[in-house]
């Protein structure tokens, strides 16, 4: 008997199905490719965190409202793992409602970062303003990107379910969105701890 | 030999692992401004930040409880971001 939290080799989500494997592990392998280039991206900010030219710098953070968008981000992991429990015990109807919340959570950080985006504009802080802006720009532009995508696959998986078309075997399925919806949460409190509060 | 009745996490879990999440956070937060904190500022919000990282990772990802060989293949992927952004700072002196 293994206890929880024992490690075993044993598939979490197991569905017998052979390609499941190689789905699951080809979303691991690009998981990882993702973590160079995202490694790569905080490299380029570290590297021009004080070249900010005539611009402002990190003192225009406005870290209350970044905190609370990081924690919405990361309650939006918890709303995931709750649906892709629910998905498992073929609950789909619950695992709908977790998943629309993940949906929604995951919006309002985008919202929160465009308005953080306006903000820092008006202050004078663009893409071309200094190499600090740009590689600011870059790394939480393309992180947000990320997160847009995780909210179009969030929706197609209602979607699907909705209309009956669900499957655990189907191409994209919750628990493949559910590991891409991590990764970019862990990719944030990375950014989180290293852009915004190491810099102030 | 091990038998593979391991048990999943459960959903009481899941929300105990993000009210963790939330108290680490609100914690992270409020260092910058404690200044008797200044001398360690940086390794406590780099291991908080670590802390995090690896919850999320080894619970909600079920990393801890997955085939090992997913492991492999993200920990090849973060190794490899390591290692760039020690060389890139290396290259550049910026430690």
């Amino acid at each position: 008997m293994v206890s929880e939290g024992a490690v075993v080799d044993h598939d979490f989500e197991d569905t017998g199905n052979p390609i499941h494997r190689v789905r699951k592990t080809a979303m691991w392998a690009f998981l990882g490719s993702e973590a160079f280039f995202f490694g790569a991206m905080i490299s380029t900010f570290l590297l021009y965190r004080n070249t900010i030219g005539d611009g402002p710098g990190a003192d225009i953070f406005n870290i209350p409202f970044t905190s609370a968008s990081s924690f919405v981000l990361l309650m939006s992991s918890l709303t995931m793992v709750l649906a892709d429990n629910s998905f498992q015990k073929g609950d789909q109807r619950q695992g709908r409602v977790w998943l629309i919340g993940t949906a929604l959570l995951g919006t309002t950080f985008l919202a929160g970062q465009i308005f953080e985006f306006t903000e820092f504009v008006h202050e004078g802080l663009t893409i071309s303003t200094s190499p600090f802006g740009s590689s600011f720009y870059m790394l939480t532009g393309f992180h947000g990107l990320h997160v847009a995508v995780g909210v179009l696959l969030l929706s197609m998986l209602v979607f699907f379910s909705l209309r009956g078309r669900y499957s655990p075997d189907s191409g994209m399925n919750v628990e493949l969105v559910a590991l891409y919806w991590h990764f970019v949460d862990i990719v944030w409190i990375v950014i989180f701890t290293v852009v915004y509060l190491l810099q102030i | 030999m091990a038998t593979a009745t391991h048990a999943h996490p459960t959903a009481k879990t899941y929300w105990l692992i993000a009210l963790f999440l939330g108290v680490v956070t609100a914690v992270e937060v409020a260092v910058p401004y404690i200044d008797a904190l200044d001398p360690i500022r940086a390794v406590l919000l780099i291991l908080l930040g670590s802390a995090k990282f690896a919850v999320v990772v080894a619970v909600f990802m079920h990393l801890r409880y997955d085939l090992k060989a997913y492991r492999f293949y993200f920990l090849i992927g973060l190794a490899g971001a390591i290692v760039v952004f020690a060389v890139v700072l290396a290259s550049f002196r910026a430690f």
